[in-house]
């Protein structure tokens, strides 16, 4: 039987306790205002632990952290990078590899907050109807920004950019940024589910592609458990991701949730009273823990 | 195929077509206004100076990846970076010479931290940086071009008496004072903004300019005979022949000496109707007007 998706988490409160049924959003908060503090240590209190912000930062003086989608934006204008910058490339896009790429959206992104917020509200609501514009537009755009930045020989994307310019408000001055904000938030309230993230932002794009190939998983490892009471698809930010891995059995498709839009914000493990969901990892031998092992007599793929 | 398509994915060619058109026409439409905001977005206001070392603006807008580790690592804390609603670029790093000059610190510690070389890491002499060009726009108001005693910008520029030097001219007002007039050098000024800071008017009358608007350009065809004439050693055109004027005898004229001169031991013979000064003449008739 389908919750409503107001009442989304409600049977996870119930069956495993509040702390258990939010541990994984608990931490995500942590990792996200902890992110920020980091950041905002300097400036605020004068103690300086990291400089910079999310395009690229120091960290006591010796860690360089790059963002590699600005810095590729960057590279299309014929930039030679200090070799810093591309040292702090190489770990970042190293770390988003394992972890997949769209955890800087989940566990980083101050803007995932907002949209997190206006998704919760709407449910809350019992907000329905949303625009039909398709989640791959956020790779056009993606696309867009290399094609504007080679033509106009300018990282335009940071003129908009409401991810840096959302950390940027809180570290070097608010300016007009939080009109900005304030009108992503009232699109993904009132005009389209998941609006932003889900479908224009090129960040999470460009992050997703670094997914594509990290073991770090989601893996609906006990889907046999499933009572379809759709909680996870009402909380999920991308929740075209879970389908074939929770409802695939009988197609032949594995448990692990392999797409790269999941962003591994681990709130279906949160909300799911059967504890369908867990963390593992897409290469392990035999992922499903607990699971009957397959059997491939039953499979009906080729 | 398009069977082989339905099947496998559910959705028709048509279908698909239909939906990738509409993305990509309305992707595009989007970057048509993102281009055109971005060509007003990245013009940079006269009076936001980019830190030392900054590469000429529109290189610098592609290498700047607005970090802003520039403004933590100035110690003066005199950079910021544009802001949403600013006239200047988002996120991209500037001063105002009026409050915050640049300090041009010895070591530039803006540059050092700057991960794209966006600040040029090639800059490592401050006095070579050319942030902007100061101009002493305002004559009229500049006290100095009333003859008042000021001074202060000469005094004040970190690269004294080359930057900006004094040129004295006569007082006409007056007419036994000197006017103090500072003058700038652009081959010397490194457009750090301390004059403009401290300028002691109401607004300064000296201002930093981003080189380009401070800047004119002779034509390229132009060449200056004196200076042609010094790097070749010799006059390129025909040797200069002296003017032959023509005076009566004993009389010579100096162009760039006294002017006429009348030799005296000229004498006219004692016969002679003319009196022995050429003058005399002349004024005899024009007495007799």
């Amino acid at each position: 039987m389908a919750n409503l998706p107001r009442d989304a988490g409600k049977e996870a409160v119930a069956a495993k306790g509040w702390l258990r049924a939010n541990k994984w959003l608990l931490l995500r908060r942590l990792s996200q205002i902890g992110i920020i503090l980091a950041f905002g240590l300097g400036p605020w209190f004068g103690v300086w632990l990291v400089k910079g912000n999310l395009s690229y930062s120091l960290t006591l003086e010796t860690l360089p952290l790059t963002d590699p989608y600005v810095l590729l934006q960057a590279l299309m204008g014929g930039v030679v990078p200090e070799t810093i910058a591309l040292v702090g490339v190489a770990i970042v896009v190293l770390f988003y590899s394992l972890v997949g790429g769209r955890v800087y959206c989940s566990w980083v992104c101050p803007v995932n907050l907002v949209t997190d917020t206006a998704g919760w509200l709407r449910r809350k609501l019992g907000l329905r109807g949303s625009s039909q514009t398709p989640r791959s537009t956020r790779y056009w755009i993606l696309g867009l920004t290399f094609v504007l930045s080679a033509i106009t020989g300018s990282i335009v994307w940071e003129l908009v950019n409401p991810v840096t310019i959302t950390v940027r408000a809180l570290l070097f001055g608010v300016g007009l940024a939080w009109i900005l904000i304030l009108a992503i938030f009232l699109f993904d309230l009132f005009v389209a589910r998941d609006g932003w993230c889900g479908h224009y932002c090129p960040v999470g794009a460009f992050y997703s592609l670094m997914s594509t190939w990290a073991p770090l998983r989601v893996v609906a490892d006990k889907r046999d458990a499933c009572d379809d009471c759709m909680d996870c698809f009402n909380v999920c930010p991308e929740p075209q991701v879970i389908r074939p891995a929770l409802k695939g059995a009988e197609k032949g498709i594995g448990p692990v949730i392999t797409a790269n839009q999941c962003t591994n914000c681990g709130r279906c493990i949160d909300v799911c009273a059967k504890d369908v969901f867990r963390f593992g990892s897409r290469y392990a031998r035999n992922p499903v823990i607990g699971a009957k092992a397959p059997d491939p007599l039953s499979t009906t793929g080729s | 195929m398009a069977e082989k398509d339905t099947k496998h994915k559910g959705i028709s060619r048509r279908q698909f077509l239909s939906t990738t058109l509409k993305t990509a026409c309305s992707v595009g439409l989007m970057g048509v206004g993102l281009g055109f905001y971005a060509q007003r977005a990245n013009a940079l206001p006269p009076l936001a100076i980019r830190p030392p070392g900054a590469l000429p603006e529109e290189e610098f807008l592609s290498a700047c990846i607005r970090c802003g580790l520039c403004v933590r690592d100035c110690p003066y804390d005199i950079l910021y970076l544009g802001q949403l609603g600013d006239d200047i670029p988002t996120g991209s790093p500037y001063f105002i010479a009026r409050t915050g000059p640049c300090e041009m610190c010895e070591d530039i510690p803006c540059v050092k931290a700057c991960p794209t070389n966006a600040l040029d890491h090639s800059l490592t002499n401050i006095e070579d940086a050319r942030m902007g060009l100061a101009v002493v726009v305002d004559q009229e108001n500049c006290i100095a071009f009333q003859g008042l005693r000021c001074e202060v910008c000469f005094n004040i520029c970190p690269i004294r008496g080359k930057a900006i030097t004094l040129d004295y001219q006569p007082n006409k007002r007056t007419g036994k004072h000197a006017l103090f007039i500072p003058v700038v050098h652009s081959d010397a000024c490194t457009g750090c903004g301390l004059c403009e800071k401290a300028c002691i008017l109401e607004v300064a009358a000296i201002k930093v300019f981003p080189i380009h608007m401070a800047k004119g350009e002779l034509g390229h065809h132009y060449r200056f005979g004196w200076k042609e004439k010094e790097k070749a050693g010799k006059s390129l055109v025909t040797p200069d022949i002296e003017h032959q004027y023509n005076l009566p005898e004993g009389v010579r004229y100096e162009l760039q000496g006294e002017g006429l001169i009348i030799e005296q031991k000229a004498q006219a013979p004692a016969d002679s109707p003319f009196p022995a000064n050429p003058l005399d003449t002349l004024n005899r008739k024009r007495e007799g007007q």
